[in-house]
């Protein structure tokens, strides 16, 4: 199970490949270097409708690339025009290099794992496996071989006599997955493969998928609109909101500094108040709050004094101390008044009405046993400096991010 | 059941076993007779029915098939628009439809008189009163009985189903061949029996565009029970005819049997 070479050419299977080096990372002349999936200016309109708005993107090679954003935001479109299922109205998709904007789907050397699943009810687990094998002509003999691998590989070993009636929906998922992979694929597509499952099995195939991911070295390029599925399981995240990209980089540094308010609000929740920017301090920048309020944030010279911001905290990150406690020197704090608080066994949720009359919201870890404050009382809540996030609100948020790499 | 299917056979069966004549009354005699006679006398007329019945199911499904895939898949939006056209022409009552393709095949209707006065035929030329117009009588006949069920399996197909096999590297061929074809099995399997059925037993079509040579079991049946008033030799041909078309049924279950070709 230790080698699963990735093809390299559209259409023929049994290309030469090294063991040694099996996703192929090493020895690439391709134009696009450590680029395996290329988007130029990819624009897809339905008569009047923009699904997809001059999309630029890089994926690179071998990692776990998921495109994440509300139901018509375009993800399932981009991933389609990768397929081949869709066709570009404007611009160019490569793949591997090599210009595929007009190919057919059946002659790119690419899988996807349909959100259906897609399996044939007329062929057993096995034929269904071997479906694509059997199209290139691969050998009988190595059909088998490859077949017993694969369902190996997704923990279906003895299956292969089973119709798709007789499966579960988390064992057709893993069929399918299954039937995409032993093709080795340059680029495996997921079209929110886990949205029929349950959570826990849901949960349970997140991990799985990450390991099989890593096993076979293949890219995956996932779609989804659960934002904690997206964290959990990619190196990189899109986010993508009206057939662009908001913003784009690994979970940590698109949940912690989301970089537009669209951002801010799909991954989790978000606390933001409006300032304008005061020069820095100490390395820091300084926002003042229509209260008066003075917030710290980490400095960008790009900044210009009297530009107008918003400024955001995650609720987990925020302190709320009782009153009679002072905040820490170092530490950002604006008053709260306590509107309600809220018990779910590991933690409270409470909501605020700050000065402004602006919502915050904060979760605070179970750690005394009871809340810390009563409906009505005015308290401080405090967060680190660092934990704060800054997005322009001169300039429309979206659309100016740029784009692809980073 | 009882009522409608197993009384009226039971009395065909009676009524094949007795001897007789009209004007004297018939017997019941346990007369075999009147099976060995019918089959030695009519086995021409059995096969006519098995091949024109057989001919006319599978040019039925030759143009149907081609036709229900167009529909369902390359039609559009306006799918019923083209079902309904397709289906008009049925509305009509199908004596009088074969009544025109009779005078439409005449050795000098409108479709071959032109061609035979500007000598692009022989003159004695001819469709009618032929097998193939017999055959072909037949197929546009039950032609929407093969149509439908054909059309009904082809739309359900699942369009997840053909990307999925585009994923998987087959071409519109392999898609056809692996995928559509193997899941419009079922309806073919009720198109045959639904055009097949009444194709055998037609005695309509070989009447108004059949000759004296091409006469079908079902018109024997139909004359020895109206012209010839021969109940209990007419009743003995309908039971072997019944019966034959038990076994042949029989046959095409166990072979293309739903069991093997439904998955789930």
């Amino acid at each position: 199970m230790q080698n699963w070479p990735v093809q390299r050419g559209l259409v023929e299977m049994d290309a030469a490949w090294d063991p040694s080096d099996p996703a192929g990372r090493a020895a690439r002349q391709a134009p696009d270097g450590d680029s395996v999936v290329v988007l130029e200016a990819v624009v897809k309109r339905f008569g009047d409708v923009v699904a997809v708005d001059r999309l630029n993107l890089k994926i690179r090679r071998g990692e776990f690339f998921s495109m994440l954003g509300p139901s018509g935001c375009g993800k399932t479109t981009t991933l389609r025009m990768i397929g081949g299922f869709e066709a570009p109205t404007e611009g160019m998709v490569r793949l591997d290099g090599q210009d595929v904007t007009d190919l057919p789907a059946y002659r790119r050397n690419v899988n996807t794992v349909f959100q259906s699943y897609g399996l044939f009810p007329h062929l057993n687990v096995y034929d269904n496996v071997a479906f694509g094998l059997r199209r290139h002509h691969v050998p009988a003999q190595e059909v088998q071989r490859r077949v017993t691998e694969a369902l190996d590989l997704v923990s279906l070993a003895g299956y292969g006599k089973r119709r798709r009636a007789q499966l579960s929906g988390g064992q057709q998922q893993r069929v399918a997955l299954a039937r995409a992979l032993v093709n080795r694929p340059q680029v495996l597509l997921l079209d929110e493969p886990l949205g029929a499952l349950d959570l826990k099995l849901r949960k349970q195939m997140q991990l799985e998928l990450k390991r099989i991911q890593k096993e076979v070295g293949i890219t995956f390029i996932f779609v989804t609109h659960d934002q904690e599925e997206a964290m959990t399981i990619s190196d990189r995240i899109a986010v993508m909101n009206k057939g662009r990209i908001e913003q784009l980089g690994p979970p940590e540094e698109v949940y912690e500094r989301p970089a537009t308010e669209f951002v801010a609000e799909f991954l989790g929740a978000s606390n933001l108040l409006d300032g304008v920017y005061r020069g820095s301090h100490d390395g820091l920048g300084l926002v003042e709050l229509k209260s008066g309020a003075k917030i710290r944030i980490p400095d960008d010279p790009d900044r210009r004094s009297g530009q107008r911001l918003r400024v955001g905290v995650r609720p987990e990150k925020i302190h709320v101390l009782p009153s009679g406690t002072g905040p820490t020197a170092t530490q950002n704090t604006v008053a709260g008044t306590l509107r309600s608080a809220v018990f779910a066994g590991v933690s409270f949720q409470y909501f605020f009405q700050t000065p402004e009359g602006r919502e915050m919201s904060a979760f605070d870890r179970n750690a005394t046993g009871g809340a810390v404050a009563r409906p009505g009382e005015v308290v401080r809540l405090a967060w680190a400096p660092e934990h704060t996030f800054v997005i322009p609100i001169d300039q429309p948020a979206a659309h100016q991010q740029v784009q692809g790499e980073e | 059941m009882f009522l409608f299917f197993l009384l009226p056979i039971l009395t065909l069966a009676i009524m094949s076993l007795q001897s007789g004549d009209f004007f004297n009354g018939f017997v019941f005699t346990w007369n075999v007779g009147n099976y060995s006679r019918g089959i030695s006398l009519y086995s021409e007329q059995y096969l006519h029915a098995i091949e024109y019945g057989g001919a006319a199911t599978i040019v039925a499904l030759l143009v149907a098939y081609p036709a229900a895939y167009w529909i369902a898949f390359h039609a559009g939006p306006r799918k019923s628009s083209y079902l309904l056209a397709v289906l008009l022409p049925f509305f009509v009552s199908f004596v009088i439809r074969t009544l025109s393709w009779g005078v439409l095949l005449a050795d000098d209707g409108p479709l071959f008189g032109p061609l035979k006065s500007a000598q692009l035929l022989p003159l004695d030329f001819r469709v009618l009163a032929t097998p193939v117009a017999v055959t072909g009588g037949l197929a546009y006949t039950f032609f929407p009985f093969m149509l439908l069920p054909v059309y009904a399996s082809l739309e359900k197909i699942d369009r997840g189903l053909i990307e999925s096999a585009q994923d998987l590297y087959a071409n519109r061929f392999e898609v056809l061949r692996r995928v559509i074809i193997p899941l419009s099995l079922p309806g073919v399997f009720a198109g045959v029996l639904l055009t097949g059925i009444p194709a055998i037993a037609d005695y309509v079509n070989q009447d108004l565009l059949g000759g004296v040579g091409t006469t079908m079991v079902g018109r024997v049946i139909e004359r020895q029970f109206e012209v010839s008033l021969n109940y209990p030799l007419a009743a003995a041909l309908a039971f072997v005819f019944m019966l034959g078309l038990l076994a042949t049924l029989l046959l095409y279950q166990r072979i293309f049997g739903t069991e093997q070709i439904m998955g789930d």
